[in-house]
């Protein structure tokens, strides 16, 4: 294929076409993705609260995201007098564009990453860092009390949490011996899914992963019932929206990584063999099977548990999650260096 | 022995299980939403709704417009007229309920010595304009022309218990 569009095109056009269309091809489904797991999100909740969730727009409401995105798409777009406009405006792009970024080093099946670069986990984490921009510069841009609130609260929860996820990250990487995430699927695939020895740091990662996102029990940042939605409190229409997609391509990403790290990506549980020698169609099956439970487990959680208070947030991030990160981290090492143990 | 039980268990967190546990079965129980403007709930006979005038089975207004509707109307949203008929009979010649100050109380149906003025089944009389929720007598008859057959067999299912 690659060929095919240099030969047309020449060089250095010819790869810079077929780069955009591989970029496409990941972000089209993205965010067809994010539309349909905010109605994936409604009917679960409905569910697990006896309701219907949405069913009247569409086949069992089917078409409801449409329609909810048209909406968002013709409301008027209210930047307040008061705002920074530039940063006002700036912040929701920022946050939607590094959601989607992210996914250029996720490898969706056998050498099926954008880009299979070396310092894959490195930059996974970079990314996921900067998150917080986005929504402290909403937060002071929107020069609103509630917004500023929110995205203190929301900066204070990340770093926290990036903490620990940091130390998951490099325990990954010792029994990986290697920061490109292909590798670190290829490592579980001659020896286990990480999840088995690394069950606690599953846990851990999958919290702090929650918590990373903004997501229910942890979702003070947006506090609608204190804050008023917090550092969104300002923004209507089309940046609200942004911030929207944003939220929900950060939880796939989120089950990106864990699928990634823990579940084996691409691998087929139990090694089964491809029908048909489809081996990259089965394991694009796969890989988007374990993200697709991972996000159940996204909303399951949010039907399940209420709201953290802010104190026992911090406290589960400092006093619970990083020692034991840390602990495990330890134990890893020291078990690698005696036994030599998944280091295969 | 205690201490090593609740340890475990924080440390195995079975209390978040199984809260996620309750949460999972809980999907597949039967909705209890009703779809509603294509399903409705069930309404008892004393369900107090919009307001009728009812008639005789020959056509003649039951109403004799003795005004105990108007007196005991705690909202004061009742306003009658009355003058005798050229037949010599006593009706009304105006019959207005101010919609927007009604409570829905039932003192008018119960005052009524005749079963004239009623509160039927109908909830769904919402309108664009306040002007709209002022119901005159033709209004009033109306409606009673139009919801008399539940109107009547609520009337009766009712009348054990009275």
């Amino acid at each position: 294929m690659a060929e095919f569009f240099t030969n047309l095109l020449g060089q250095d056009l010819g790869t810079l076409v077929w780069i955009v269309l591989r970029i496409l091809v990941i972000v089209a489904p993205l965010l067809l993705g994010v539309a349909y797991l905010t109605y994936a999100e409604r009917k679960v909740l409905g569910a697990m609260q006896l309701r219907k969730g949405p069913n009247v727009v569409g086949p069992f409401g089917l078409t409801q995201p449409l329609a909810d995105g048209i909406k968002l798409f013709f409301k008027e777009t209210i930047i307040p007098t008061d705002a920074n406009k530039f940063v006002f405006v700036l912040a929701p792009a920022l946050t939607f564009i590094l959601a989607l970024v992210a996914w250029a080093v996720i490898p969706f099946f056998e050498g099926g990453a954008l880009a299979n670069v070396n310092v894959g986990i490195l930059y996974l984490f970079a990314i996921s860092s900067l998150g917080v921009y986005g929504i402290i510069m909403a937060g002071w841009a929107s020069n609103s009390k509630y917004a500023f609130l929110g995205s203190l609260r929301s900066a204070a929860q990340m770093v926290s949490y990036e903490v620990s996820i940091g130390f998951v990250l490099v325990a990954i990487l010792l029994c990986v011996g290697s920061l490109n995430l292909s590798d670190v699927v290829h490592a579980q695939e001659k020896s286990v899914w990480f999840i088995v020895p690394h069950l606690p740091l599953f846990i851990i990662f999958y919290v702090s992963g929650l918590a990373e996102t903004n997501r229910l029990p942890f979702d003070l940042p947006e506090g609608e019932s204190e804050l008023v939605a917090g550092y969104m409190v300002e923004y209507s229409a089309m940046t609200f929206a942004l911030f929207f997609l944003g939220e929900y391509a950060n939880m796939i990403l989120m089950s990106g990584m864990i699928t990634t790290l823990f579940l084996g990506g691409w691998l087929a549980p139990f090694g089964l063999a491809a029908p048909f020698g489809l081996v990259k169609l089965w394991g694009l099956f796969w890989f988007l099977a374990k993200i697709a439970v991972m996000l159940f487990g996204f909303l399951w959680v949010r039907a399940t548990f209420p709201r953290y208070r802010y104190d026992q947030l911090m406290r589960l991030g400092w006093k619970v999650f990083l020692p034991f990160s840390l602990f495990w981290l330890v134990l890893t090492a020291g078990v690698l260096e005696y036994t030599g143990w998944m280091r295969s | 022995m205690s201490f090593f039980d609740r340890t475990a268990r924080d440390w195995l967190l079975t209390e978040l299980f199984s809260g996620m546990a309750l949460t999972f079965r809980y999907m597949f129980k039967p909705r209890v939403t009703i779809n509603y403007p294509y399903e409705k709930g069930p309404l008892s006979p004393r369900f107090r709704g919009e307001h009728a005038l009812r008639r005789y089975p020959n056509g003649e207004e039951r109403c004799i417009a003795c005004k105990l509707c108007e007196a005991i109307c705690p909202a004061q949203a009742i306003t009658i007229e009355a003058e005798p008929r050229d037949d010599g009979s006593r009706r009304t010649t105006r019959y207005d309920i101010d919609m927007t100050k009604c409570i829905y109380c039932g003192f008018c149906q119960e005052a009524c010595p005749v079963d004239a003025i009623v509160e039927g089944p109908n909830f769904e009389f919402a309108t664009e304009t306040r002007a709209e929720l002022m119901y005159d007598k033709d209004k009033l008859l109306a409606n009673g022309d139009r919801w008399e057959v539940e109107l009547a067999a609520r009337i009766e299912a009712d009348a054990p218990y009275r």
